[in-house]
């Protein structure tokens, strides 16, 4: 074990050229990711060490890129296209959900299409409209297609790996307000740690279960230590996948619990936290001590960012949503 | 081709002095022109050759077997599509897309290719689908429903066929960057180096991705030939509602050549399609065909086209038919007989009943089809509501052994 302290950024980028380096069928296409390394640096240095052929900087046209990117999948590449903010996914949102989720079941599974779409997702970040958006439910509401999100570094660097050796079109969230935030990573290790679709309980706790991904897991982590210091003990399971969900983490988990509180950015309305609060309700009603409580966005359009901070959850709305739940 | 070249474009007049006019379009209704001279034609309506410095070459290198072989492939798809169209009627087909009028444009753009380039269709691509080898049974079997185009495009070199319009070029276009990336363009090697056709119909100009693909394809100087049939209708709205430049036209815009051919002349087609494949296998970039046709059927089995089109219209595009042009052609060059005609007339016969009977026999699919093949790999949701299904389905069976 030789962990080392780095970045999800840099954890990213070391994973990307880790894929790279393993097969070079691995290409990567999107807007500035070549020169630049991207907007926020995560292809840094990968065009200069394989090639304009493999690190491709693309005409500035989202459908463009997914397109030419399940092309490029037809062809027997693994392309890693990244959409340069979320809000900037739909017009690419067409060759998503008509090609890239259905290619694969159209043709009876004659066709593989395992193309990566790498989303910086999420917002506080202070920016301007289109760029902090938490657009998961569309994904995940196409089957077809895999959704997950990395939390910290160590999954940054292993789930960007696993999310290109899947055989399946793979939706890569990264919380870009984390980019910068650092963690263990132990880049020497033969494999990785937990499977790509698999739940994370990253806190154990009795006396309810909180459900979060992305950006909200490091809120919920915070609270789950402030509500420690007034005697209540939270379970935080960092969910990872959201497409598929790994149900039998969280029903486990609220089965000892008997409480669940579901955190995320985007609103709460038609939702995945709202579809994970009908999952538990049907699957472990009479473990159920009190409802399901959602502590979301608004269900509004994301704000202008001066208001940002009333509309994220933020780790007193998180603790306001486990107070309501321990009211019951 | 240099900035220059567009600039030298010569204005036409009139204050729109920007925009190309259709040198297509006279006096008469837009849809019921002849293509304009810039069309390539190497067989006029009336059965006659015409000579053309560029493409007799081509033409010239075609065997009397091969030019009878494009007359049987014309003559069988257009049988195929009958009988699809009755079965439809019949309500053995929920829908059919006929090709009728457009033959010439597919086989001569289907036989243009080598087996190593890969086409990337839309949904009426039926000759061009022929022309790769696909059975036709598995066309119509999308079109009753039993499943929704599920050939191996690598067997065949023919994508599925796609039905969002436009999403296949860039489709298209992706796999032509795979293939530069597979160093397999301008090697010389004829087995080797490989092109994408990329269809798309006159409606599909208008789509963005369309656009997008051009862009990329130029860009990058991919190895793709965008082959537009420009059936004059998109369902009810006519080319003046998709495009104000002719559609051969765009592509100087985006830095290729674009030409227009007679897409009711299967010999033009084969040309001017040789000629784009061979210039993209040899490294040299996209183009873009524009094969000037004429649905002649409706949209689909669910459109009625008497609500739009004048049947004038109609009667114009007859006399252009593009499998009469050939046969005459082929008997007056003598290298179709009465023989030869009569036996590919048989041929297309039996294949028509053959046609009927295997949709008749046509297995439905199985329920599970429902949930396989979903994901590669398995999705714990689609597992549970398999099992559900799988649970409720076999509930009716339990009550039925008990009663």
């Amino acid at each position: 074990m030789s962990a080392t302290k780095t970045t999800i950024a840099k954890a990213l980028n070391a994973g990307l050229r880790k894929a790279m380096e393993d097969n070079p069928k691995v290409i990567l296409q999107g807007e500035d990711i070549g020169k630049l390394g991207g907007v926020f640096r995560i292809t840094e240095h990968l065009q200069k060490d394989f090639g304009e052929d493999r690190v491709i900087d693309t005409p500035l046209a989202e459908s463009g890129i997914m397109g030419t990117g399940i092309g490029l999948a037809l062809r027997g590449y693994r392309p890693v296209v990244e959409i340069q903010f979320d809000g900037f996914v739909y017009p690419a949102f067409d060759q998503i959900v008509s090609q890239l989720s259905k290619l694969h079941s159209r043709s009876r599974g004659a066709i593989k299409v395992p193309v990566v779409v790498r989303i910086p997702m999420g917002g506080g970040i202070g920016a301007v409209e289109h760029h902090s958006e938490s657009n998961e439910a569309y994904f995940a509401h196409t089957l077809g297609l895999k959704v997950v999100f990395c939390s910290n570094p160590e999954d940054a660097y292993w789930m960007i790996q696993q999310a290109i050796e899947c055989d399946d079109p793979v939706i890569f969230y990264e919380p870009k307000r984390r980019y910068h935030e650092k963690g263990e990573v132990d880049f020497d290790a033969p494999e990785a740690p937990r499977d790509l679709f698999s739940a994370h309980t990253v806190r154990e706790g009795t006396d309810l279960t909180l459900v979060a991904w992305g950006p909200m897991v490091k809120v919920c982590l915070d609270a789950a230590a402030v509500a420690a210091e007034e005697g209540r003990s939270l379970e935080v399971i960092d969910l990872r996948s959201v497409s598929p969900i790994d149900i039998d983490a969280i029903t486990q988990s609220v089965e000892k619990t008997g409480r669940l509180v579901v955190a995320q950015e985007a609103p709460s309305f038609v939702s995945v936290g709202s579809e994970i609060a009908a999952m538990v309700t049907e699957r472990c009603f009479y473990s159920l001590e009190s409802p399901v409580i959602r502590v979301a966005g608004w269900n509004t359009p994301y704000p202008a960012s001066k208001l940002e901070e009333h509309y994220l959850p933020d780790l007193d709305r998180v603790l306001d949503g486990v107070d309501r739940a321990l009211a019951h | 081709m240099s900035d220059t070249d567009v600039a030298a474009t010569p204005p036409i007049g009139g204050m729109d002095h920007h925009i190309s006019v259709d040198p297509a379009a006279g006096t008469e209704p837009r849809a019921a022109a002849d293509g304009g001279p810039d069309m390539v034609q190497l067989i006029t309506p009336e059965g006659q050759r015409v000579p053309h410095a560029e493409y007799d070459e081509i033409i010239g290198s075609l065997s009397h077997d091969d030019l009878r072989g494009l007359y049987r492939d014309l003559v069988l798809i257009r049988r195929v599509d009958q009988e699809a169209t009755a079965l439809q009627r019949q309500g053995e087909l929920g829908l059919w897309a006929s090709l009728l009028g457009q033959e010439a444009a597919q086989i001569g753009c289907g036989r243009a290719m080598r087996t190593q380039d890969h086409a990337f269709p839309g949904y009426r691509e039926h000759g061009i689908a022929w022309t790769r080898g696909v059975d036709p049974m598995r066309l119509i079997a999308m079109y009753r429903g039993v499943d929704k185009g599920a050939w191996d495009p690598a067997e065949f070199g023919f994508h599925p066929y796609t039905i969002v319009i436009g999403n296949q070029s860039l489709l298209g276009t992706g796999y032509a960057m795979g293939i530069q990336r597979d160093g397999a363009v301008g090697t010389g090697d004829d087995e080797r180096d490989a092109a994408v056709i990329a269809c798309m119909g006159d409606g599909a100009t208008a789509q963005g991705d369309n656009n997008e693909a051009f862009v990329f394809a130029g860009v990058y100087n991919s190895p793709v030939v965008f082959f537009c049939q420009n059936n004059q209708w998109a369902i009810s709205e006519p080319n003046a509602r998709q495009t104000r430049a002719p559609i051969y036209k765009r592509a100087d815009g985006f830095g290729f050549p674009g030409i227009r051919v007679d897409g009711n002349d299967v010999l033009a087609v084969y040309a001017v399609t040789t000629a784009m494949l061979d210039r993209a296998r040899s490294g040299e970039g996209p183009s873009l065909i524009e094969a000037y046709t004429y649905r002649m059927a409706a949209h689909t089995t669910s459109d009625d086209p008497t609500k739009y089109r004048v049947s004038a219209e109609v009667e114009v595009w007859k006399l252009r038919d593009p499998i009469a042009r050939y046969k005459r052609w082929l008997a007056s060059e003598g290298i179709g007989d009465a023989e030869f005609f009569d036996a590919v007339e048989a041929e297309a016969e039996e294949l028509g009943a053959h046609v009927r009977q295997a949709t008749l026999d046509m297995a439905d699919p199985d329920v599970g089809d429902i949930f396989d093949q979903v994901y590669v790999e398995p999705h714990r949701q689609v597992e549970d509501d398999k099992a559900t299904f799988t649970a409720y389905n076999d509930s009716f069976e339990t009550e039925g052994a008990q009663a």
